[in-house]
């Protein structure tokens, strides 16, 4: 019996110290769910390449990532929608970091349609199907945005998030933003007073849903709608151009972006330029600029500095738009701003 | 009338005169006290829990409370808009209510037949491997359950329930249009089969420990076996029912995954059993991760505390019953 014990000790501080000797810091974040794919890709890589450093990402969710990181629970935190000023004011000394472009597609099943040649939408057609305005499928405004295609004298079934969401923040962003309607009514949050149809858990749920269900139109991350094969549509943007989503629109429509706030907390819905997917948006790493722990200091910053250099490489495979060139210097300035005791943390 | 006897037995122990017990009390090892003393800890921790429990709850949700009183008991509604944020429980408590009662409105009728037969019909050999194969059913997740709902409830409630019902009973509001692919029916179909098991295992068990004595008494008079049944068995069953009903209830109120999997989500209150609809618990998983305000997660906790006491509220009421019934069963 004792030697057993002495036995499970003997082991398990064996394996403590191994892990010691083998990872030196260990940064803890959680957040946004949108781009655990990508982090945790980065994450492996990165530890590969240092193994001194291990990464642990949490996809509890953008709104657990504000949280978390106001309450100092985690290194990092991670969000879809940027920190509102109310948030701020709690977790004072933030910093919005992009790390990497998302897309937000609608997506359809209608099989009467053409699936080579995806529907068009406008903003303000989408907003009139999600305040349940335009009922049916061959609505005139539909129609007249789809000149030639035979659409269906069917109900749309809208399906929207159950659970709060990053997704829900970008696709209401931009309703709000194209219709007065969306704006006044519902409004723009992780989660909205929903006028119409039903809702699913997680972009799977929506895209599960949507699949499943003749004449349903849902809204998901451009990964799901790609990976799980389902119709998405075109989007017109400001410039009037019907624009798909794919990684290069997604980094064409930050590309347009000229002059940011200094905090980086920019919306990119609705973002100008003839290529520009309109429902695109960054996705930040939040953390905080005075760091008590000079290592992890130091980690943190290296890490980031990966991301946002060699480790764009690894983001188009995952369907994620890499940040353009002519904003990386300004995500620099914010890395290179990471202080312990007013020092940098890094050069 | 068990439980009468029972009761008579312990007054008769009471009736020990105090001084002697006082005697034996002061007498006794102290290895005896200790021991009543740390079980009798023990016995004060759960109502100590339920109490804390109540305590956290209601001040988590104090905000809200005090920001909505008792309009959100009444208030249909969820404006998580931080402009003019309202939260109302109405759709909710209704949805919790409505899939769990109707639930147990189905899986009652059908677990009492199923445990009526497996008592009394099957032959004994056969009664162990039948009640484990129903008793499996209580072991599925309600995930596993939520992704059967979704792939085959879901559509076959859309597909084929839904048109026999709207085209036969489609005058009744219940069964009117529109229908949503994801709604109440699946709902409280998924936790009718949920629920069954627990019925079915109590309603058994019950239905077992009546004596073999009121069957051969009855089948003696000249029953038939439906008579014994109905006329000997079912009656001394009875509490052992109610008491298959109030665990299955409990659990239909509380069941969030599968029944957010296939209630759709929508907090809406409809007559239709065909529209989307949506119960405290599932809303509560669904919401709390991401809550975007402060008042909204209050809110979401006052949910959780007036699912707990309607819990607590229905526990009571069944309980009160299984007393008058067994007061009835003893008359």
């Amino acid at each position: 019996m004792n030697r057993c014990i002495a036995l499970v000790l003997a082991i398990s501080c064996g394996w403590l110290l191994a892990g010691a000797a083998r990872a030196d810091v260990t940064l803890t974040g959680a957040g946004a769910t949108f781009p655990k794919p990508l982090y945790d890709k980065w994450s492996a890589e990165y530890n590969r390449q240092h193994p001194e450093v291990r990464i642990n990402y949490q996809g509890i969710g953008s709104g657990g990532g504000i949280k978390q990181i106001t309450e100092k629970t985690v290194d990092f935190g991670a969000t879809d929608g940027p920190m509102s000023d109310k948030q701020l004011e709690k977790a004072p000394g933030i910093l919005h970091i992009p790390m990497t472009l998302g897309a937000v597609v609608p997506v359809y099943n209608l099989p009467q349609v053409d699936a080579a040649k995806p529907l068009i939408f406008s903003g303000e057609v989408l907003a009139e199907l999600y305040l349940g305005k335009i009922t049916r499928w061959n609505d005139p405004k539909l129609a007249k945005l789809n000149p030639g295609v035979p659409l269906p004298d069917r109900a749309v079934t809208i399906v929207h998030r159950s659970d709060g969401s990053g997704t829900t923040f970008i696709w209401t962003d931009f309703l709000s933003k194209c219709s007065d309607a969306w704006k006044s009514g519902p409004g723009r949050a992780t989660t909205v007073n929903w006028p119409a149809g039903r809702g699913a858990k997680g972009n799977d749920g929506v895209a599960a849903d949507v699949k499943q269900n003749q004449g349903s139109l849902g809204y998901v991350e451009l990964i799901y709608a790609a990976n799980n094969n389902i119709a998405y549509g075109d989007v017109i943007n400001p410039a009037g151009k019907a624009v798909h989503a794919s990684v290069e629109s997604v980094s064409a429509a930050a590309a347009t972006i000229t002059k940011a706030p200094p905090d980086l907390r920019i919306s990119l819905t609705n973002a100008a330029g003839d290529a520009a997917y309109p429902i695109s948006s960054f996705t930040w790493i939040l953390v905080y600029k005075d760091q008590s722990d000079a290592a992890k200091a130091k980690a943190l910053a290296e890490f980031l500095w990966w991301c946002t250099h060699d480790g764009q490489a690894l983001s188009a495979p995952l369907h994620y738009a890499p940040l353009p060139s002519e904003f990386l210097p300004l995500v620099e300035e914010k890395i290179k701003s990471i202080s312990v005791d007013g020092k940098p943390a890094v050069e | 009338m068990v439980m009468t006897t029972l009761d008579l037995d312990e007054t008769n122990l009471d009736t020990t005169s105090p001084p002697r017990r006082a005697a034996k009390l002061r007498s006794r090892p102290i290895g005896d006290r200790a021991f009543d003393l740390s079980i009798g800890a023990c016995a004060v921790v759960p109502p100590v829990l339920i109490l804390l429990f109540v305590i956290v709850l209601a001040y988590g949700a104090w905000p809200a409370i005090a920001e909505f009183r008792w309009h959100f008991l009444v208030s249909a509604a969820w404006e998580p808009n931080p402009d003019k944020e309202e939260y109302g429980a109405l759709p909710f408590i209704l949805g919790t209510l409505i899939s769990s009662i109707l639930a147990l409105a189905l899986a009652a009728p059908i677990g009492i037949s199923v445990a009526s037969f497996i008592s009394e019909v099957v032959p004994p050999s056969l009664r162990g491997l039948l009640r484990f194969v129903i008793e499996i059913l209580a072991t599925i997740p309600s995930v596993v359950y939520g992704l059967w709902g979704v792939f085959v409830l879901a559509p076959w409630v859309m597909n084929h329930l839904a048109p026999v019902l709207s085209k036969s009973l489609g005058f009744l509001p219940f069964f009117s249009e529109p229908f949503d692919p994801r709604n109440m029916l699946c709902a409280i179909l998924i936790l009718t089969i949920m629920v069954l098991p627990m019925i079915v295992s109590v309603s058994l068990d019950a239905m077992r420990s009546v004596p073999i004595s009121y069957r051969e008494a009855a089948l003696g008079l000249g029953a038939t076996r439906w008579e014994m049944i109905r006329l000997a068995v079912w009656p001394s069953a009875r509490s052992g029912f109610i008491g298959g009903c109030i665990l299955a209830l409990g659990r239909a109120l509380g069941e969030t995954m599968a029944v957010t999997m296939v209630i759709g989500n929508e907090h809406r209150i409809s007559q239709s059993l065909f529209a989307a609809s949506d119960t405290v618990a599932s809303t509560i998983a669904n919401q709390f991760a991401e809550a975007p305000s402060d008042l909204f997660t209050a809110s979401l906790i006052e949910l959780a505390l007036l699912l707990f006491l309607i819990t607590l509220g229905v526990n009571l009421i069944a309980r009160l019953i299984v007393r008058r019934v067994a007061i009835g069963g003893a008359d």
